[in-house]
């Protein structure tokens, strides 16, 4: 299973998110109310919204969405969780990446209708309150990032390759991690990273 | 994007059912990867999903007895790790591998695979969305709008199998691995129940590129199977790329060797990345049969696999890139170990 979900009073957190103003977890909250449950037909008519409840970071999030949302932009402008970032939006680059039910995806081209009743962890769930994740650690202990804009969805990668028992060589990790692009270049870190978490035997 | 109607039904019957009730503009949607994708680019405007995914009991691997049969909802990244696939059938765990991201393997399934659409810059970025820098007509798109690509920046576009209309490549591994080994599907529909060879399921573009697969409005497809081979042992995917991964072929190559010794006794030679389907290569097959095995009779071989392609002004490496893929294809499954 992945990690708990993040302890901690998120409501008195400041993040640079409502910092820069933004209201996401008032929209959420203002979201959450009664829309067609995802089931099969009679089919509900164009534009009409859908409820669905997934698990994010531990705790079930019934949310109404329209069908077009993404699961990143669910997480990110509905939900307020920023973590995973919007690089290509096509599946090209790997910045989205989460998992769901353990595994490694890309979250903006899943539609968020699709996560009804599963579990959804992003880099915001990963760590265990205050204490960092081994590979946060391990990201930053060799310097495995220059601007970080890919970061989180390196590190959902990364965690998915080591439970995947793909990190067994540097060939091996770089293949695995192929779907994360990072344009500042951190490969060597990257795959430093990685193989010092897998090295060491530890779980994730 | 488009707005549309959006259900997920259990049973292959009642998603059978919803497409029917859902009328025209109905779409099956399964991991995404692909439809999703091009609904973001306007290119696919869906005004109803009928999300299969949901569809109980039909992800299943099978291996036993003298076929492999994969339900149409595994994922590619199961069928990539299965084990018996793994040490039978390298070809086929290899197509899979060596397919787009862990991330999408992750969501596709191996039915929604085959059904991928072409990468064709001209096809992909041409609709005036947001990410394209213009307009470009293609015929693919809009029918009759004629091909933007013919004439224009070709490098990617097919050496095999087009036409006046259309140069777009099919974009598929897995697909061509599945033709090399005779694999069929499994289609249900409204009237029931048939099956399909994978290599009947794609139409070459002729003049109606906008028509791809062989396969009827509503129609599902519930499971790909491949009929059990000696040759898959020696066999293997070799994917050639602008990068190292997560790239689509430029020339791919899908061989699988049943061998006396050094001689060959019948190859199977399907090519990716250069035709407008995956391309079955019989005329190299025919060649090999028979044959020692060296590096001589495989570049022979390769050479003939191309035979009768044509390039544009911007593809005509792919020729020989394609004739050495197949030649050092058939050298990698040569060095496996037979059954």
């Amino acid at each position: 299973m992945d990690g708990g979900e993040r302890s901690g009073d998120d409501s008195s957190t400041i993040t640079r998110r409502t910092a820069l103003g933004g209201t996401a977890g008032l929209a959420a909250a203002v979201l959450i109310d009664a829309g067609a449950a995802v089931s099969a037909a009679p089919a509900p008519p164009p534009g009409a919204t859908l409820l669905i409840k997934p698990i994010v970071n531990g705790r079930v999030t019934p949310v109404t969405i329209d069908p077009r949302t993404s699961l990143l932009d669910l997480l990110r402008e509905l939900l307020g969780l920023t973590g995973a970032k919007k690089g290509c939006d096509h599946g090209q680059c790997g910045a989205c990446t989460v998992h769901i039910d353990g595994r490694r995806v890309a979250s903006c081209l899943t539609l968020a209708a699709k996560t009804d009743g599963r579990a959804v962890t992003t880099i915001e769930g990963l760590a265990d309150g205050d204490g960092l994740h081994p590979m946060q650690q391990a990201f930053i202990d060799h310097d495995a990032l220059q601007c970080g804009y890919c970061t989180p969805g390196q590190i959902m990668a990364a965690v998915a390759c080591i439970r995947e028992g793909k990190a067994t060589s540097r060939a091996s990790i770089r293949e695995a991690m192929s779907g994360n692009i990072c344009r500042c270049g951190a490969y060597v870190g990257i795959v430093d990273a990685i193989a010092d978490v897998a090295g060491k035997g530890r779980r994730v | 994007m488009r707005p549309f109607t959006y259900v997920r039904p259990d049973s292959a019957q009642a998603a059978i059912e919803a497409f029917a009730a859902a009328g025209p503009g109905a779409r099956y949607i399964a991991g995404g990867t692909s439809l999703y994708d091009l609904m973001k680019l306007d290119i696919e405007r869906p005004e109803h999903l009928i999300d299969v995914t949901a569809i109980r009991g039909l992800d299943g691997i099978e291996t036993d007895g003298d076929r492999l049969r994969f339900e149409a909802l595994a994922p590619m990244s199961a069928v990539a790790i299965n084990r018996v696939v793994l040490r039978d059938y390298p070809v086929l765990a290899e197509s899979l591998a060596k397919a787009a991201s862990q991330q999408l393997r992750n969501m596709a399934t191996v039915g929604g695979n085959l059904l991928q659409r072409t990468r064709c810059l001209y096809f992909r970025n041409g609709a005036g969305g947001v990410s394209a820098g213009m307009t470009y007509p293609c015929n693919k798109r809009e029918p009759g709008s004629g091909c933007a690509a013919i004439g224009g920046l070709d490098r990617g576009q097919a050496v095999l199998g087009q036409s006046r209309s259309c140069t777009a490549v099919s974009p598929g591994d897995w697909p061509v691995a599945l033709v090399a080994l005779d694999a069929y599907v499994e289609i249900l529909g409204r009237q029931g129940t048939r099956s399909l060879p994978v290599a009947d399921l794609y139409r070459l573009p002729g003049g109606t590129p906008h028509l791809e697969f062989a396969l009827t409005p509503g129609e599902i497809i519930t499971a790909i199977v491949v009929p059990k081979a000696a040759a898959g042992r020696q066999s293997t995917y070799h994917k050639i790329r602008d990068r190292e991964s997560y790239a689509f072929a430029l020339a791919s190559a899908a061989v699988a060797l049943d061998m006396a010794g050094d001689t060959v006794r019948q190859a199977r030679i399907a090519l990716g990345g250069v035709a407008t389907r995956p391309w079955r290569a019989v005329a190299a097959e025919a060649q090999l049969a028979g044959k020692q095995l060296t590096r001589e009779t495989a570049i022979i071989a390769g050479r003939a696999a191309l035979t009768g392609a044509k390039a544009g002004d911007h593809n005509g490496f792919k020729i020989e890139l394609a004739a050495r893929t197949v030649a050092d294809a058939l050298m990698i499954a040569a060095q496996r170990k037979p059954a």
